[in-house]
C-alpha cells in the first residue's frame, strides 16, 4: 500500500516536472503581455505568421498546442476568435487558465474603455469573509463545513468499505465451509448460532486489527518513504497546483493566514469525543448488521456465482446511505431526508456519522442507536435461521421463495 | 440389556415432506446397530436428529437415559457421510480444533493424536495441509478425529467409502476394537457384506418408517426358508431327480459349482428335519454340496423393502 501511495506521488512528481511549451499567436495585440511563462508552461510568442504557418511550425516543433486569438475589431468578439490547436485534447485545466487569463484581461480592457483605471480596477476588488459565530459564541468559518465533511464522510466512507470488504469475507468463509463440507463435522460439536456469531466477531476484530496496524504502519512509513524518495508531499507542483497557488496568492497573504486560523478552529469545533464514541458504536451495530445478512447469502448459495443475485439488494441501502449523505448532508444535515436517514438501521450508520460533525442532538443519536441494536438483532434471529438450514442444504436454488420456507424449518 | 441410545417415535418434516415418521430405535450398550435404508429413507436425518444438529418436530431422544442436552455433544462422534476438512490448515492444528470443539483439552487431544497417529503410521503428516493429501487420507484424519475424544456413542454413515480393500480392512478392524473397548457404535451404510461383518442389530428405515429391527441372527433366522443348496452326482441322473421332485419341494438351483450333474435347491417343510433329507439324498446318489440357505442382509434388505 506505502509503496504505492510513494510511487503515485512520485509519478506525478515527473509528470509535473514536464514542460510544456504553448505558443500564442495573438493577432489582436492586446493580449500577447498576459501569457508570462511559469515553471512548467513556457508561452512563445509568435509574430508577423499567419494562422497556417503557424500552426505548421508548432505541429513540426511538436509543442504541447497552438492558442490562436484572431484579429477583431470589437472586444466582445474576441470569443469568437479564440482558438487553441493541438495534436492530443488539451488538459481541463491548461484550457481553464488561459480561459481565466484571457477573461481577466478582456474585463480589465473593457472597463479601461469606459474610463476606469487600472489602479481603480485594482482597488475595487474585494473579498469578503463573512465570519460565523453561533449564538453562544462560538466561532466558525466556512472551511468549517469542508472539514466537518471531510470528517463525516472519511467516517462514512470508511465504514462502507469495511462493510464490503469483510462482509464479502464472512459470506465466502461460509461458502468454503459448505464446500469443503467441513460443515457437516462442526455442525455436530457446535450449534449453527455460534458457529455463525464466531466467525463474524472474529472477522471484525481481524479486520479492526488489520486497520488499526495500517493507520500506524501507513504513517510510519509515509514519513521515511518521502524521506528516502526526496519527495516532499507538501511541495507536488503540478499544473493544478499552480493554479491552486495563485488563486491563492490573489488573495493576499494575510488571507492565506486566516483561512489556516480558521482551518484549526474548524477542526478544534468538531465535536470529536462524539465522532469517536458514535463511530465505535454505529461501526459495530452497522458492521453486526450487514455482516449477518452476508453470513445469510453464504449460507443459502452452493458457490459464489450464485450471489450475484443477493449482492445487489445488499448494496443498495449503503450506496443509497453515501450518497445521501454526500449530497443532502452537506447542504441540509438538520433537514428531513438527512434525519430519517440517519434513523433508517441500514442507511443510519453511514448517514449519522456523516451528521455528527455537524452538531446531532444526544437524543437522537441514542434513539437511532437503539434501533439500530434491534434490528441488528432481528437480523442475526433471521440470519441464523437460514444459515442453520441453508448450510446443510445444497442443490436447492436459492430463491427469496425458498429462503421463506428455510424460516419456518 | 441395557439401551445406550433411545429414540421414541420420532417425527421430522421439511415444510410438506415427511421425513421421519414416528420412528422408534433403540441401540444397546456395546453393540454395533446397523441403520440401513434405501436412500432417502431418513437415516441421514434421524442421525442429524441425535447429534442434535436439527430438532424432531414430535418424539423424543434419550441418551443413557437422559433427555439430550448440549453436553452430550462430547459423548457423540460423528463421521457424516458427506465430509471434508478445512483445505488449507495443517492436519495436526485442525485435528486439535476439532477435538477441543468436542471438550478435549489441548494437551489431551495432543497426545491421544500423536497415539492415533502412529498406530495408523501416519505420523509424518502433522504438518502437511489437507489439500496436499490424498482421498484417502484425508479419510482417515476424519476417522481419527472422530474417535479422538472416547465418545460412549460413534455414529458412521458410509465409513469406507473412500477407502481401498486394506484401508477399509483397517478401519474395520478399528471399530471393533472400538466396540471391545467399551463404545456403543451406530453405522449406517449400504454396503450389506460390512453388515454381515460388524453388526449386532439392525434396523431398517424406509419412506420415513421403519419397517424392521432386531437383531441380525433373529431376523435372519426368521427369514429362512427351510431351503438347502444340493449338489450330487450320478449316473442315474434323470430317475434320482424325478425322484426328489416326488418326495420334496424343489426350487432352481442358485448356487455355482464345478462337477455335480444335479443341482438343486430343496424346500422341506416343518416335519422335515436337515437329516432326514439328507439321508434320503445319500441313499440316492452322492452327496457333494449340502448347505442351508441362509438369508444374507443383501437379500433381507431388498425383500423386506420390496414388499413395503
Amino acid at each position: 500500500m506505502i509503496a504505492l501511495i510513494a510511487l503515485v506521488s512520485y509519478l506525478s512528481q515527473i509528470n509535473s516536472d514536464k514542460k510544456r511549451t504553448i505558443s500564442v499567436l495573438d493577432e489582436t495585440g492586446y493580449l500577447i503581455d498576459i501569457f508570462e511563462s511559469t515553471d512548467n508552461t513556457t508561452y512563445l510568442k509568435l509574430t508577423g505568421l499567419n494562422l497556417d504557418d503557424a500552426k505548421e511550425i508548432v505541429k513540426e516543433k511538436e509543442d504541447y498546442g497552438l492558442l490562436h486569438i484572431g484579429n477583431v475589431t470589437s472586444l466582445d468578439d474576441v470569443g469568437k476568435n479564440i482558438k487553441f490547436y493541438s495534436e492530443e485534447s488539451p488538459s481541463l485545466t491548461i484550457i481553464s487558465g488561459l480561459e481565466r487569463k484571457v477573461e481577466k484581461r478582456l474585463q480589465e480592457m473593457k472597463l479601461q474603455k469606459d474610463g476606469v483605471s487600472l489602479e481603480q480596477i485594482d482597488a475595487s476588488k474585494t473579498s469578503i469573509d463573512i465570519a460565523q459565530e453561533s449564538f453562544d459564541g462560538e466561532k466558525s468559518s466556512k472551511i468549517d463545513n469542508i472539514i466537518k465533511l471531510a470528517f463525516g464522510g472519511i467516517a462514512g466512507y470508511l465504514l462502507f468499505m469495511f462493510i464490503i470488504i469483510y462482509g464479502n469475507m464472512i459470506m465466502r468463509s461460509v461458502i468454503e465451509e459448505k464446500t469443503s463440507r467441513i460443515i457437516e463435522v462442526i455442525i455436530s460439536s457446535v450449534k449453527p448460532i455460534q458457529l455463525m456469531m464466531g466467525k463474524i466477531i472474529g472477522t471484525s476484530l481481524a479486520g479492526v486489527t488489520q486497520f488499526a496496524i495500517w493507520v500506524i504502519l501507513g504513517g510510519v512509513m509515509l514519513t521515511i518513504v518521502s524521506a528516502i524518495f526526496g519527495i516532499d508531499m507538501a511541495q507536488v507542483n503540478t499544473p493544478q497546483q499552480e493554479i491552486v497557488n495563485q488563486a491563492m496568492s490573489a488573495q493576499g497573504s494575510d488571507e492565506v493566514q486566516a483561512m489556516a486560523e480558521n482551518i484549526i478552529t474548524a477542526i478544534n469545533n468538531l465535536p470529536i469525543g462524539n465522532l469517536v464514541v458514535a463511530f465505535i458504536f454505529f461501526f459495530i451495530g452497522g458492521y453486526l448488521l450487514y455482516s449477518s445478512l452476508y453470513a445469510a447469502i453464504g449460507a443459502a448459495v452452493d458457490n459464489e456465482t450464485d450471489t450475484q443475485q443477493f449482492m445487489l439488494p445488499i448494496l443498495m441501502p449503503l450506496i443509497l446511505a453515501v450518497y445521501v449523505g454526500v449530497f443532502t448532508v452537506i447542504e441540509d444535515p438538520h433537514g428531513t431526508v438527512s434525519t430519517v436517514f440517519s434513523f433508517i438501521p441500514l442507511t443510519s450508520p453511514v448517514v449519522m456519522l456523516m451528521r455528527i460533525p455537524f452538531g446531532v442532538p444526544l437524543w437522537q443519536q441514542g434513539l437511532s442507536l437503539l434501533l439500530l441494536i434491534g434490528t441488528f438483532i432481528f437480523a442475526v434471529w433471521f440470519a441464523a435461521k437460514i444459515y442453520r438450514v441453508g448450510i446443510l442444504m445444497y442443490g436447492k436454488k436459492a430463491t427469496y421463495k425458498e429462503l421463506f420456507k428455510w424460516l419456518k424449518y | 440389556m441395557n439401551n445406550l441410545l433411545v429414540a421414541d417415535s420420532v417425527s421430522k418434516n421439511f415444510g410438506k415432506f415427511k421425513a421421519l415418521n414416528q420412528v422408534s430405535i433403540g441401540v444397546p450398550m456395546g453393540s454395533i446397530f446397523g441403520l440401513l435404508g434405501p436412500n432417502g429413507a431418513g437415516k441421514t436425518t434421524l442421525i442429524r436428529i441425535i447429534n442434535q444438529i436439527t430438532m424432531p418436530d414430535e418424539g423424543h431422544v434419550y441418551l443413557d437415559g437422559q433427555s439430550l442436552k448440549p453436553e452430550h455433544i462430547k459423548d457423540i462422534g460423528y463421521l457424516p457421510e458427506e465430509r471434508g476438512l478445512y483445505k488449507s490448515m495443517k492436519v495436526g492444528e485442525q485435528a486439535l480444533y476439532l477435538a477441543q470443539l468436542k471438550g478435549m483439552s489441548k494437551s489431551e487431544a495432543k497426545s491421544r493424536l500423536k497415539y492415533w497417529f502412529e498406530k495408523l503410521e501416519i505420523g509424518d503428516w502433522w504438518n502437511k495441509k489437507i489439500q496436499e493429501l490424498s482421498k484417502g487420507q484425508a479419510q482417515k484424519i476424519q476417522f481419527i478425529v472422530t474417535v479422538l475424544h472416547r465418545p460412549k456413542l460413534l455414529i458412521f454413515d458410509e465409513p469406507f467409502s473412500g477407502f481401498d480393500p486394506i484401508n477399509a480392512n483397517l478401519i474395520k478392524d478399528e471399530i471393533l476394537k472400538l466396540r471391545d473397548e467399551g463404545a456403543t457404535v451406530i453405522f449406517s451404510t449400504h454396503r450389506m457384506e460390512s453388515v454381515e461383518e460388524l453388526c449386532d442389530h439392525i434396523a431398517l428405515l424406509h419412506s420415513s418408517n421403519k419397517i424392521l429391527d432386531g437383531k441380525l441372527n433373529d431376523i435372519k433366522r426368521n427369514f429362512k426358508t427351510n431351503t438347502f443348496e444340493i449338489g450330487l452326482q450320478s449316473s442315474k441322473s434323470e430317475s434320482v431327480l424325478s425322484e426328489i421332485k416326488n418326495s420334496f419341494e424343489v426350487l432352481p438351483a442358485t448356487f455355482k459349482n464345478l462337477n455335480d450333474d444335479i443341482k438343486l435347491n430343496i424346500k422341506i417343510n416343518e416335519s422335515t428335519s436337515p437329516n432326514d433329507l439328507l439321508s434320503f439324498l445319500t441313499s440316492k446318489a452322492e452327496v457333494h454340496h449340502f448347505v442351508e440357505v441362509i438369508p444374507t442382509a443383501n437379500d433381507i434388505f431388498i425383500q423386506t423393502v420390496q414388499n413395503n
